[in-house]
C-alpha cells in the first residue's frame, strides 16, 4: 500500500510537468498581455513594466526562470494584486474554498446518498419519481440561477441570513453558499447512487445473501451499500477538486474570497503567474484526490488490492 | 504581505458571537459599508492598476496637496495655500503644519518629492506614471534618461514648502494633484522597510482613515486616523470596502442592509431600482464618453469623410440612450462630456432632427462615395464582450442597415479587444474614456496625432496645431476657445462616432449625509455621516 502510494506520487511528477509546460506556453500564446487595457501605455512605461516582470526576455528563458522559481516553491508575484504574492493569494483563498466546498460535498453526501438509496429500494414508486424528478431539476437549474434566488429570498425578502459576504467564515454567511453549491451535487449523487444501488441489488451476491435468509435491511446495509458506493466515490475525487477550485459563480455572487475566481480573473487579466499558480495547485489537488479515491476503493471493495 | 486574516480558532469565536447577535447583523451605525466593483491592486500608489474602485479606497486613506469637496470643488489639503508664477510654470505650496502620518510622523514636502520620484522611477514600473509628466524632467526620469533627483519638485524650508516646476504651463495641474499618482509616500517607512512598507503592520497613511485589515477579494477595512488634522470633523469611525463583482448580487446585499453604498449598479436594473428604491437610486452625469472609433488608416472605407458623415447621420442616439439603455446613459454628439471645467460642450452637426431627411442625406453621401446595392459597404465592428456593448452594437448595426451597410460584428474580451484595435485591425470599434482629471484636454488628446489612445490613428494637422497652441496658453478663457475650436474641427470632420455620455450609477443609503453626486463620481468618506 505504501509503495503503491509512493509510486503514484512519483508518477504524478511528469504529469504535473506536462501540465505546467502546456499551460505556460498556452497562456503566452493567448492574444493580449497583462498590460493591455483600455488605456494604451506610453511605450517607455510598457518597457519598464515588461522589464520589471522579465517579460522582455526570450520565452524559453522565461520558462526556465519560472520552473527554477517553482522548484524553490516560489509562484512569483501577482501581476495584478501587487501587495500579494501568488502563494499568499492561494493560501488565503484555499482554506475558504476548502471550507465552502468541503461542507457542500458533505451536505451533498448526507442528503444525496439516502435519497438515492431510498429511490433504489422503492424503485418506480412515488418516492422514486419524486426523488428523481427533484434531482433532475437540481441538475438542470444552474448555480447562477439558484444563488441569486437564494440571496433574494433568504437575504432580502425574509432577511434570515446575510445576502452575501464572508465575515471571517461566520456560519450565517456559510449557509446560503454551501446549500447553493451542494444542490447540483446532491442531485448527481442521488442519481448515481440510485443507479448503482439498483445494479448491485440485482447481482449474484445479493441473491445469495437473500437466499441465506437475511432480512432485506441486513442485505442492504451489510452487503449492498458498500459496493454500490464505488461509482460515487470515484466521482467524488474530481468533484471535490472541482468544487474547491471551480465555484467561481458562487464565490462571485456571495462575495466569498475563495480561489475559484483567481482562475477566471487571472486568465482574463493575463495575470500569468496567478493562472500558473492556480493551475499547479489544481493539478496537485486532482492528483491527490484521485489517489485518495483509489485507496478508498480497496477499503470498499475487497477485490481491489494494491499490493505489488 | 502577511495575511491579516484571523487564525481559524478566532473565526469560530467570531462566528459564535455573531450567531448570538442577529443573523443579518446591521453594521455599527458609524461604520460605512461600501460595495466596490473590484479590488485594490496595492496601497502603493505607484502600483495601482487604474480601476475606478481603487481611487475610492486610496482617496480615503491618503491625501494630496489639494482635496475635493463632496461636490468635487478643490479645497486645500496637505497644502494650506499656494502661489502660481506669472508664466504658469512654478507652483509654490505651503505645507500644513499639523499634517501627520498615521504613525505620528509629520508629513513634509519631502514626502511629496519622494512619492513622485518613487512613481517615476523606471524600476517601479508604474502604469500611471505619465500622469505626472507635466512636471519638469518627469518624462525623462521615467524613461531612464535622467536621475530621479532631477525632478522639478523641491522641498524647501525644511519640508515646509514645496516648489514644483512644470515642463510647460498646465492649467489643470491642481486638478491633477487630486489624482492618486500625486499623493505623498511616507519616506521614513520606505527607507526602513523597502517594498514592504505597504504591509499592514508597517503602513502609515496621511488621510482621514488608515487601513487595518485586508482580506483579499473580500474586504478592506479602514479606521479613522486620530492623527488626521481634521479628525474632529470626520464623523465615521471606519469604512469597509467590499469587493462586489456580481453587481446584481450587490443590489441584493444593498437591499439586505449589508451595504450603505453600492458603486455602479447594472444599467438594466435602473428602471426597477428607480421604481422600488427611489430614494436610494442615484444617477447623474459623469465625465465619461462612450464612442465608436473610426479607422483612419489607409485602406479602410472610413477614411472617406462622406462615409463617416453618413454613419453618424444614421444613428438615433436618443433611441439608444432611452430605449435600449433604459435611460442609463445620456445621448451625446460630442467627445468632451458636458460638465467639464471651463468648457462648453460641442456638438456634431447632424443637420435636421428629422430622421427621414437625415437618412436620405446619408444614403446620398454613401452613393456619392461609390457604395450602393451592387457594391455594398461592409464594415467590421469590434466591441469588447459585455451585454451593454452588445446591445448597443446590435442597435447601431440595425440603424446602419437601411443604408445598405453590411456590419460584421466581432466581439472579444477586453484585453484582446484593445490590443487588436491598437493594431488597427477594425473599421469601427467601441471605446470609452473616463476622465483622469476634470479637463477637456484629457478627452481631446484622444484625437491627437501619434497618441497611444488614438485608436483610429486620426491625424489632422489643423487639430494638432490648435491643441499645441492650447497647451501653451495660460489664459483660461483663451485656452477654452482653442480647445473648443479643436473639438469642433474634429466633429465636423466626423473623426469618430460620439454616442453616449456615461452617468454615475450608485445606490446610496438615504440616511447618509455628505454624499453628493458629482461629475467625477468621487466620494471621499471624510465628508460622509449618518443622519441621527
Amino acid at each position: 500500500m505504501l509503495s503503491y502510494t509512493l509510486k503514484r506520487l512519483l508518477m504524478a511528477i511528469p504529469t504535473l510537468l506536462i501540465v505546467i509546460t502546456i499551460s505556460f506556453f498556452l497562456m503566452r500564446v493567448a492574444p493580449g498581455g497583462p498590460f493591455d487595457g483600455e488605456r494604451q501605455l506610453p511605450p517607455e512605461i510598457e518597457a519598464n513594466l515588461k522589464a520589471a516582470y522579465h517579460l522582455d526576455e526570450p520565452l524559453p528563458m522565461q520558462y526556465l526562470r519560472y520552473m527554477g522559481n517553482l522548484l524553490e516553491g516560489d509562484f512569483g508575484p501577482s501581476f495584478k494584486y501587487k501587495d500579494f504574492s501568488v502563494t499568499e493569494l492561494i493560501m488565503q483563498g484555499f482554506p475558504v474554498s476548502l471550507e465552502i466546498g468541503g461542507l457542500a460535498i458533505l451536505l451533498a453526501l448526507l442528503v444525496g446518498l439516502p435519497l438515492g438509496i431510498a429511490a433504489a429500494i422503492r424503485r418506480n414508486s412515488t418516492v422514486d419519481y419524486l426523488v428523481m424528478g427533484t434531482a433532475l431539476t437540481g441538475i438542470a437549474v444552474p448555480n447562477f440561477v439558484i444563488a441569486p434566488i437564494f440571496a433574494l429570498v433568504f437575504g432580502v425578502l425574509l432577511a434570515w441570513l446575510p445576502a452575501g459576504g464572508w465575515n471571517g467564515g461566520a456560519w450565517p454567511n456559510l449557509v446560503l453558499p454551501v446549500v447553493a453549491l451542494s444542490i447540483q451535487q446532491i442531485a448527481y449523487i442521488a442519481r448515481m447512487m440510485r443507479a448503482s444501488m439498483i445494479e448491485t441489488l440485482g447481482s449474484h451476491f445479493i441473491r445469495t445473501a437473500r437466499a441465506k435468509g437475511l432480512s432485506e435491511t441486513e442485505v442492504i446495509w451489510r452487503h449492498a451499500i458498500r459496493p454500490a458506493m464505488l461509482p460515487v466515490v470515484s466521482y467524488l475525487g474530481p468533484a471535490i477538486a472541482g468544487i474547491i477550485t471551480g465555484s467561481v459563480v458562487i464565490e462571485q455572487i456571495f462575495g466569498i474570497p475563495g480561489i475559484g475566481r483567481y482562475f477566471v480573473q487571472g486568465a482574463l487579466n493575463r495575470d500569468y503567474t496567478l493562472v500558473m499558480g492556480t493551475v499547479v495547485f489544481y493539478g496537485v489537488l486532482i492528483v491527490l484526490m484521485n489517489l485518495i479515491v483509489d485507496l478508498l476503493y480497496s477499503a470498499l471493495d475487497p477485490q481491489i488490492r494494491y499490493d505489488d | 504581505m502577511p495575511l491579516p486574516a484571523l487564525p481559524r480558532g478566532l473565526y469560530a469565536i467570531s462566528a459564535l458571537t455573531l450567531a448570538m447577535g442577529s443573523l443579518a447583523a446591521p453594521a455599527q451605525a458609524d461604520t460605512l459599508n461600501i460595495g466596490v466593483q473590484g479590488e485594490l491592486a496595492s496601497f502603493d500608489t505607484s502600483q495601482v492598476s487604474g480601476g475606478v474602485w481603487e481611487s475610492q479606497v486610496l482617496m480615503d486613506v491618503f491625501e494630496g496637496l489639494v482635496v475635493q469637496s463632496p461636490t468635487g470643488e478643490l479645497l486645500p489639503g496637505m497644502a494650506t495655500s499656494w502661489q502660481v508664477s506669472d508664466d504658469g510654470r512654478t507652483y509654490t505650496f505651503h505645507m500644513r503644519d499639523d499634517a501627520k502620518w498615521s504613525d505620528g510622523e509629520p508629513v513634509t514636502a519631502e514626502d511629496f518629492v519622494f512619492g513622485w520620484q518613487h512613481l517615476l522611477a523606471p524600476k517601479n514600473a508604474s502604469k500611471y506614471a505619465y500622469m505626472l509628466y507635466p512636471i519638469a524632467n518627469a518624462e525623462a526620469i521615467n524613461t531612464g534618461k535622467q536621475p530621479t533627483d532631477s525632478l522639478g519638485a523641491k522641498s524647501l524650508d525644511g519640508g515646509k514648502t514645496l516648489e514644483v516646476t512644470l515642463d510647460h504651463p498646465t492649467p489643470y495641474f491642481l486638478q491633477l494633484l487630486t489624482h492618486y499618482t500625486a499623493y505623498p509616500v511616507p519616506k521614513h517607512l520606505v527607507d526602513e522597510y523597502g517594498r514592504d512598507w505597504v504591509d499592514l503592520d508597517h503602513i502609515a497613511t496621511n488621510g482621514a482613515f488608515h487601513p487595518v485589515q485586508w482580506v483579499s477579494q473580500s474586504r478592506i477595512s479602514v479606521e479613522k486616523s486620530p492623527t488626521y488634522y481634521a479628525a474632529d470633523e470626520v464623523a465615521l469611525d471606519g469604512v469597509n470596502y467590499y469587493t462586489v463583482e456580481d453587481r446584481n448580487a450587490g443590489i441584493s446585499r444593498f437591499r439586505a442592509g449589508e451595504l450603505d453604498v453600492l458603486a455602479d449598479y447594472p444599467s438594466s436594473r435602473y428602471q426597477w431600482l428607480k421604481e422600488n428604491l427611489p430614494k436610494a437610486t442615484h444617477m447623474s452625469p459623469m465625465l465619461g464618453s462612450y464612442y465608436y472609433v473610426l479607422n483612419h488608416r489607409d485602406g479602410h472605407p472610413t477614411t472617406d469623410k462622406r462615409v463617416r458623415e453618413a454613419l453618424n447621420l444614421a444613428i438615433r442616439r436618443n433611441v439608444i440612450s432611452q430605449q435600449i439603455m433604459a435611460g442609463s446613459f445620456k445621448a451625446s454628439t460630442g467627445l468632451v462630456p458636458p460638465g467639464t471645467n471651463h468648457y462648453q460642450a460641442q456638438h456634431m452637426d447632424l443637420g435636421s432632427d428629422d430622421m427621414n431627411a437625415r437618412m436620405a442625406k446619408a444614403k446620398a453621401l454613401l452613393e456619392e462615395a461609390g457604395y450602393g446595392p451592387d457594391h455594398p459597404l461592409t464594415l467590421r465592428l469590434r466591441y469588447n464582450t459585455s451585454d451593454e456593448h452588445k446591445k448597443i452594437a446590435i442597435a447601431v448595426a440595425a440603424m446602419w442597415k437601411p443604408l445598405g451597410v453590411d456590419v460584421q460584428m466581432i466581439n472579444s474580451e477586453a484585453t484582446v479587444h484593445y490590443q487588436t484595435i491598437a493594431q488597427g485591425d477594425f473599421d469601427v470599434a467601441r471605446a470609452g474614456w473616463i476622465a483622469d482629471y476634470n479637463d477637456a484636454e484629457n478627452f481631446l488628446a484622444l484625437l491627437h496625432t501619434g497618441v497611444g489612445n488614438n485608436y483610429g490613428a486620426y491625424s489632422n494637422p489643423a487639430y494638432d496645431k490648435l491643441m499645441d497652441q492650447a497647451a501653451q496658453t495660460l489664459d483660461l478663457d483663451a485656452r477654452e476657445k482653442l480647445l473648443e475650436q479643436a473639438e469642433d474641427l474634429a466633429l465636423n470632420d466626423y473623426a469618430l462616432v460620439p454616442l453616449l455620455t456615461y452617468v454615475t450609477r450608485n445606490l446610496v443609503n438615504p440616511d447618509l449625509q455628505g454624499w453628493e453626486d458629482n461629475v467625477e463620481d468621487d466620494h471621499p468618506s471624510r465628508w460622509v455621516s449618518f443622519k441621527d
